[in-house]
């Protein structure tokens, strides 16, 4: 297994990848949580939300040096990325869910398959399909710290991703409108009597799920450049984070997301799964926990009433 | 004799029970009735006695047969049908189509090949077993007066049809033993008129009936026997003039329905 | 011209046998599954396999297809009885993927991304039915559909067809009424694959090769608004909708505008097809096949004496 140094560096890989992870899975949850239905279109949401991310902070930054400046410069193309991927979201639930609501189960899940078809495709049709990179906003040098190796770049998702989640932890356990998404998530028609706009609600689920999907594809991009399907894996993987965690829950999602990372770089470094294979362990995890605890780790089994 | 019985059955969900030690029995070829205030574990021992739900403890006994933990499909095939509280019907298929479901497991047995192999190579064969589920089907919808409306998609049926199409349902599966959840929720006085010599005449047929309702008038009027529960926890039984006098049955409906 | 019109119509016949296995488990059974072409997948490579490596002839291929794809089935089919909707999607979805990825890398067996060539093309009676002639393939093809057509209607058509519609309509009053749910979800997936194993098959001995690349998601979906389209529970408004996606993912190409039609449009056409007939018409162009009960089996005559004695 190595010295511990490298156990360190596994788990501060593993730690990283499941941040974005739990990024990602934190939009699906959400959404699940409130409309009980999987948003297949997320991943593409992510895509997006990583071009436009590249495009502003390209046309932002000029030729800027490295520095705080560049940094300022890449969080508010960020912010951009984040509010026009929430319009997205937001414009793709009304026009392609909302007049599914009272339909059968399987109704929106198709639409939402269509969705993600359309957004991909017409991103490859305007973007081209060639990968594109995304800069780094710093000299992305690791430093050496006891043997472990960190960039700045994992720096970065760590912070993003521990400020992201903290905050909308609180903000769902705290303020009004999250008692409120809480309330519709229970019970949509008790909530909508209890006064709560439900329509409101939805909306805001989608745009802070889009929101986070897209600083969730902007880290990724950094790394692995953006093209019009790398939503499509990242979604898919974030998913199943999310189910195991327990989909529905926002700390399941975290936690599911985190354990997800760190499994995928343990089974890969430690067990010695081909690199090849690695998409295959979190399909193999996925239907793992589905047959043995199909509400996932921190999710409440739901019975459905007779 | 006691055509079911349960015996200490308690079933509880984490820290609630919903239904609690309840020693319950239904007499052959009676119309029995299960009552008690909302939430008082009414539908959580149906489910536990059909098979859709497992108790935590006690059990469950069908012809003297202990069929505890019996998945509900077998459960059918025993004998046992049901209605459900909130209309269970197979909306968008035909009328007829409904109750030709409920022959699923009195047709297509066959000694040799498995069904499929069966469905696949003689279509005589499947063809003049079609016609017995749909002559059986058409009987029953006879039964019930439904016959004309077969064509229909059953989600088109009015209210009061919707809820005599489930019953229609559950009687082709040639039960021993019928429960009705809240046969009468949402019905109309004539409906409900209907209903009750409906019920009558299904029992005239040699089939037992227990039935949740809250309609007191039904049963009142058509339910031989009556069990009350409350809190999950059996306070009386008895003829329905008993249960109308008992001080405990009172208790746990005054303030709520008085 | 005439030979490209050729093509699309045997790949029409392939997709239309995929579609009618999606429909088994689809728009008959209401599970929503996204690993078509994981099963399709298998078929080929079966076949590619077995002939280039073993030099099995194709015809015996063709079942043994079926019959892995079948088993394939079976195994998606029963981790996934008791989830949900949804979770069923992703779980299928996952699967495919797991499929295509366990044939890009397990280079012994399958020559990985290369994919295998050479495949030998199907003889009969000592003639070799060239697919690059079209018409025998054509007619090859296009018999396989009629005959699946024929057994799946059958199929359907008996009590298990009824008991595959309830358990779409409500599981759990199916269940109640004596369906062995679980079964039948088995059955349906098995059944399914089944047939997207034997076009998978079939598809091998068209293309004389087999890539990993071929068994994309876009398969899987194409299949899916084949069935969407058509009519979920209507095998000939299924084949129908595999024509018209056909028609619609081929016109470009048709019409010589292949050059200024982007390659995305017919995927873009496909997502938007999905969407717009969720909303304005779930129920397909056809909607679902009525089967009329008086005229099938019914005997009004003898009814009626029997109603007479019953009252």
């Amino acid at each position: 297994m190595g010295s511990i140094s490298e156990v360190f560096q596994h788990l501060l890989n593993g730690l990283t990848l499941g941040g974005i992870y739990a990024l990602i899975a934190l939009g699906y949850t959400m959404v699940y949580g409130i409309l009980k239905f999987i948003n297949f279109a997320h991943g593409e949401i992510l895509m997006v939300g990583a071009y436009v991310g590249m495009f502003a902070f390209d046309f932002l930054r000029g030729d800027m040096p490295y520095g705080p400046l560049m940094l300022v410069v890449f969080f508010i193309a960020m912010i951009i990325a984040m509010i026009i991927s929430a319009v997205l979201g937001m414009a793709i639930e009304k026009i392609a869910y909302k007049p599914l609501r009272k339909a059968t189960r399987l109704a929106p899940l198709l639409s939402a398959i269509g969705v993600s078809f359309i957004l991909s495709n017409l991103a490859a049709y305007i973007w081209g399909t060639k990968s594109r990179k995304f800069d780094y906003p710093f000299d992305n040098t690791a430093y050496n710290i006891g043997g472990v190796a960190i960039t700045p770049h994992q720096i970065l998702i760590l912070v993003v991703s521990m400020i992201l989640m903290i905050g909308l932890k609180l903000y769902i356990d705290k303020t009004r409108m999250g008692k409120a998404m809480r309330a519709t998530s229970l019970d949509q028609d008790v909530a909508a009597l209890m006064g709560i706009d439900v329509n409101k609600v939805i909306s805001l689920t989608f745009a802070i799920g889009s929101g986070l999907a897209a600083t969730a594809g902007i880290l990724v991009a950094l790394d692995f450049k953006v093209y019009p399907t790398m939503g499509a894996m990242a979604g898919l993987k974030a998913f199943v984070a999310a189910v195991v965690g327990g989909i529905g829950n926002i700390t399941g999602a975290m936690v599911g997301g985190i354990l997800l990372g760190l499994l995928e770089t343990f089974g890969v470094a430690v067990l010695g799964i081909p690199q090849g294979l690695k998409d295959t362990i979190a399909f193999g995890i996925l239907i793992i926990i589905l047959l043995v605890k199909p509400e996932g780790l921190l999710g409440k089994a739901e019975r459905e009433k007779v | 004799m006691s055509l079911l019985y349960t015996k200490q059955l308690t079933r509880a969900y984490g820290g609630v029970i919903a239904v609690s030690d309840v020693d319950f029995s239904v007499e052959k070829n009676s119309i029995s009735g299960l009552i008690g205030p909302n939430g008082a574990g009414k539908t959580t021992l149906f489910n536990n006695v059909t098979g859709m739900d497992i108790p935590t403890s006690g059990s469950v006994h069908f012809n003297d047969k202990d069929i505890t933990g019996v998945p509900a499909f077998k459960i059918s095939r025993l004998g046992i049908a049901r209605t459900f509280q909130n209309i269970r019907l197979f909306k968008e298929m035909s009328v007829l189509e409904n109750v030709m479901i409920g022959r699923h497991f009195k047709s297509g047995r066959s000694m040799i090949s498995g069904r499929t192999v069966n469905a696949l190579t003689s279509y005589m064969k499947m063809k003049s077993e079609e016609k017995d589920v749909y002559d059986k089907a058409r009987e029953w919808l006879d039964f019930f007066g439904l016959d004309e409306a077969r064509n229909e998609a059953a989600k088109n049926l009015p209210y009061g049809n919707q809820r005599e199409l489930e019953i229609a349902r559950a009687m082709a599966t040639e039960p021993e033993l019928l429960f009705l959840d809240e046969p009468a929720a949402g019905m109309n006085p004539q409906e409900t008129d209907h209903l009750m010599s409906t019920i009558r005449r299904i029992r005239d047929l040699g089939v037992t009936v227990l039935l949740i309702e809250h309609d007191m008038k039904l049963v009142m009027n058509i339910c031989e026997h009556i069990t009350v529960l409350n809190y999950g926890k059996k306070i009386a039984e008895g003829n329905p003039s008993e249960i109308q006098k008992n001080p405990l049955v009172i208790e746990a409906y005054l303030g709520k329905e008085d | 011209m005439i030979n490209f019109l050729l093509l699309i119509l045997i790949y029409t016949g392939l997709y239309a046998l995929l579609a009618l296995g999606q429909n088994i488990i689809t728009g008959f059974t209401g599970l929503l599954s996204l690993c078509a072409a994981g099963f399709f997948a298998i078929g080929s490579y079966t076949t590619a396999i077995l002939t280039v490596n073993y030099g099995w002839s194709f015809w015996f291929t063709i079942p043994l297809a079926g019959v892995l794809a079948a088993l394939a089935g079976a195994l998606i089919g029963l981790p996934t009885l008791r989830l949900k909707g949804d979770y069923l999607a992703i779980a299928t979805l996952g699967f495919g993927e797991i499929i295509r990825n366990v044939i890009l890398n397990w280079d012994s067996l399958t020559r990985g991304p290369m994919g295998i060539n050479g495949i030998p093309m199907p003889t009969i009676f000592g003639m070799v039915i060239n697919p690059y002639r079209k018409w025998g393939y054509l007619t090859l093809v296009w018999i396989f559909v009629i005959v699946f057509y024929f057994l799946l209607k059958r199929l359907t058509r008996s009590r298990m067809g009824r008991a595959l519609e309830a358990i779409k309509e409500d599981e759990i009053a199916a269940y109640s009424m004596g369906i062995n749910t679980t079964k039948y979800k088995v059955w349906a997936f098995m059944v399914g694959a089944f047939v997207a194993g034997c076009a998978g098959s079939l598809q091998a001995g068209f293309t004389l090769s087999v890539t990993p690349n071929t068994y994309t998601f876009m398969v899987s979906v194409m299949v899916l608004c084949m069935v969407v389209l058509g009519g979920m529970g209507n095998h000939l408004a299924v084949i129908l909708g595999a024509l018209i996606i056909q028609l619609a993912a081929e016109f470009p190409r048709l019409l010589g505008l292949s050059s200024t039609v982007p390659p995305q449009f017919k995927q873009i056409v496909f997502g938007l097809i999905l969407v717009i007939m969720m909303i304005y018409r779930p129920q397909g162009i056809v909607g679902r096949k009525k089967v009329n009960y008086d005229k099938f089996v019914g005997n009004e005559t003898r009814r009626v004496a029997k109603k007479s004695e019953v009252n």
